[in-house]
């Protein structure tokens, strides 16, 4: 690390200095830089405060963002490829940055504590991958219903047999319906920036959410990339937890909410009323992180060419990153060609969308997984606001990488009708298709 | 137009593949260039497959993971063809039209008539390089054959100097950092021992280097911008 820090400003430890400073032989207490660590609004950490660039990765711009990010407790469990990251996090707890941290017994005991720790209102943060993530699941499920504001994040790994240590993000798939704020992270700038912005929208009183910070395993966590930071003695304000949608738990507020709706276990309509009140709540709120998505991450989606393009590419994650050189082969082919990032899968930007794609002929979703989860809910948000035809495809799995040819070749293949050469699986939907490439698609789902 | 080229390297456990990919992706950074690599490794022991994937360009690069379709393939060792000593088999498989494969042999092999009629049909072009006998020729010792290797598709690409290659080189023994893997440490520490001094390892390696280079200039492989080089690259404390 090659930033600089700032000479300490007077900071609320003025006692401290001054005793290290009558005493030079005195021990060097390993938390000094973390107590000099000022508090800054979110709005001048994200879009004033000067950055300067490091070439770190994935893991390690996550480090850095929870080094700014004030947060209270972190509770890890090894899998890979999180592994790494959440040790790093526990280097900050050693130095500071971290109140508390230990590691769990196993993923359904760190998250059940997770909820424990944001119930009782202080801000939490872990992190999980693939097999990992659906032993969690139960307890992840759980969160927005509470109403918990964590940041999890989710370095995606196969977890479908046969089982692998390998990248593939089929199980973004099951967090998408849980109710929490989901963000996929392109590279180890969206993994700093994203996991940052999560805990301020996270904690927004009309959010109160979790947010899920999903970046596809090995391919940004293990590798380096550009950062921009912002200096290291900035850290966001603590969360303020009477500014939550619902009280917090401690000796004298039981969980009121959880007391008055019990599990209910009878079938009878206020069982069925009490249930869709909190689903109802949850998804409302989903929906009113939107504006904090815009303001503090500047869009759920980036759009570049899309206007007058022959074809559009959308894709999220890694897959985005791939579509950029696909981006590049197109147009040295002559083809015209835009690209949308999706950076928000919920809430999703659907009306974005369909104000983008109005007058596309021609949309390839390229992904990293058997499913096509991010096809399905494409063609899901434009349905009935645009005639284009969608291929769901090239998709890889498993850990395989994407070539970037692949990508090409669907969208020459789409502009130009002649048979796709994917080895991989790929689907037509939409548009002016023949109903045998439909009912082929219907069958791949 | 963006000069991209996308290369893999296929060679054989303890020729230093990783490590070469190293220092040509170091070296076309330190000459203003992008780049960005992928080790993959099987079991990692001498003799055993290795491959390593890297992209080097002058414009941004932000493609991630193994290279499947590659410009450029560098063959480290004639077992990989000959023996089938590597992840991808054919040697070719993948290799884009009028694509480059770079083969350390001392001639050119007698390949598969299969082989040689899909070589053709991609306009591929075989550059047959004696990188091993080069490296024991100009530094004494088989062990520099990755930089002969990499001095000549410094060259090939132009996308690096001589100048920036010895830079890398002397990154990469004189400590910056670099995290190798625990056999690439040994190995390491086994090559200083040998040449008792660092600095006069660092001279072998530029030697094959600007060899390589060379090599490929005078065998017309090189990029139209690229020169020989004559100077003697200096090297410094």
């Amino acid at each position: 690390m090659s930033e600089t820090v700032k000479a300490p400003e007077t900071t609320g430890q003025p006692a401290d200095s001054a005793v290290a400073a009558a005493k030079p032989a005195v021990r060097k207490d390993p938390h000094a830089e973390a107590k000099r660590q000022r508090v800054v609004t979110p709005e001048y950490l994200f879009l004033e405060a000067p950055r300067t660039k490091e070439f770190i990765t994935g893991s390690e711009a996550a480090k850095e963002a929870i080094r700014r990010s004030n947060v209270d407790l972190a509770i890890a469990y090894p899998i890979t490829p999180q592994s790494e990251t959440m040790q790093l996090v526990g280097v900050l707890y050693g130095e500071g940055y971290v109140k508390e941290y230990y590691r769990g017994e196993e993923e359904v005991g760190v998250m059940a504590a997770i909820a424990g720790g944001s119930r009782a209102g202080v801000r939490c943060y872990t992190a999980t991958a693939g097999p990992g993530t659906l032993r969690g699941l139960e307890g992840i499920a759980s969160w927005p219903g509470h109403r918990l504001p964590v940041v999890a994040m989710f370095t995606c790994r196969v977890v479908n047999a046969p089982l692998a240590i390998q990248p593939d993000n089929i199980e973004v798939a099951y967090l998408l319906n849980c109710g929490m704020i989901v963000f996929h992270a392109e590279n180890q700038q969206d993994m700093y920036d994203f996991t940052l912005a999560g805990f301020t929208i996270s904690e927004k009183n009309d959010v109160t959410l979790p947010v899920g910070v999903c970046c596809d395993g090995f391919f940004v966590t293990h590798a380096r990339g550009y950062v921009r930071m912002q200096d290291r003695s900035m850290k966001l304000p603590p969360r303020e937890a009477w500014r939550g949608a619902v009280p917090v738990l401690d000796a004298e507020n039981p969980p009121a909410r959880l007391s008055r709706d019990a599990p209910v276990q009878k079938s009878n309509f206020m069982a069925y009323n009490i249930h869709a009140v909190w689903q109802q709540e949850v998804w409302a709120a989903v929906e009113r992180s939107r504006k904090y998505i815009n303001q503090y991450m500047g869009g759920l989606l980036t759009a570049e060419n899309v206007e007058g393009a022959e074809a559009v590419i959308i894709a999220s994650g890694s897959a985005a990153a791939q579509s950029r050189e696909a981006v590049r082969i197109c147009a040295e082919k002559g083809i015209k060609i835009g690209l949308i990032k999706i950076r928000s899968l919920r809430p999703f930007p659907t009306q974005e969308l369909r104000a983008l794609c109005g007058n596309a002929k021609l949309i390839v979703v390229p992904e990293f997984n058997y499913v096509g989860w991010l096809a399905k809910e494409v063609a899901t948000a434009i349905y009935g606001f645009s005639k284009a035809k969608i291929i769901g495809g090239p998709r890889v799995y498993g850990g395989q990488s994407m070539p970037v040819e692949l990508i090409v070749d669907e969208v020459e293949s789409g502009l130009t009708g002649k048979k796709s050469t994917n080895v991989a699986q790929s689907s037509v939907m939409g548009g002016a298709v023949n109903q045998d490439d439909v009912a082929h698609f219907m069958r791949s789902i | 137009m963006a000069k991209r080229f996308n290369i893999r390297m296929a060679g054989v456990g303890g020729q230093g593949v990783v490590t070469g990919s190293h220092i040509l992706s170091t070296a076309v950074i330190q000459a203003g260039g992008e780049s960005t690599i992928v080790p993959f490794y099987g079991s990692e022991k001498r003799m055993a497959p290795v491959e390593s994937y890297v992209r080097v360009s002058d414009e941004p690069i932000y493609e991630i993971g193994e290279i499947t379709f590659p410009h450029i393939i560098i063959i480290f060792h004639p077992q990989v063809i000959t023996h089938g000593k590597s992840y991808t088999m054919p040697f070719y498989f993948g290799l884009k039209e009028d694509g480059i494969a770079l083969i350390n042999n001392d001639g050119p092999m007698s390949l598969h008539k299969d082989q040689a009629r899909e070589l053709e049909e991609r306009r591929a072009k075989l550059y047959y390089f004696p990188a091993t006998k080069l490296s024991l020729e100009v530094s004494g010792m088989d062990l520099c054959t990755n930089m002969a290797l990499m001095g000549c598709i410094g060259a090939i690409t132009g996308l690096t100097t001589v100048e920036a290659l010895e830079q890398s080189v002397k990154d990469r023994f004189l400590g910056k950092g670099f995290v190798v893997s625990g056999g690439t440490a040994a190995l390491d520490s086994v090559v200083e021992r040998k040449f008792k001094k660092k600095q006069e390892l660092i001279d072998k390696n530029v030697a094959v280097i600007q060899a390589g280079w060379n090599y490929a200039v005078d065998h017309g492989w090189a990029a139209p911008t690229v020169k020989r080089s004559e100077a003697r690259a200096t090297v410094g404390a």
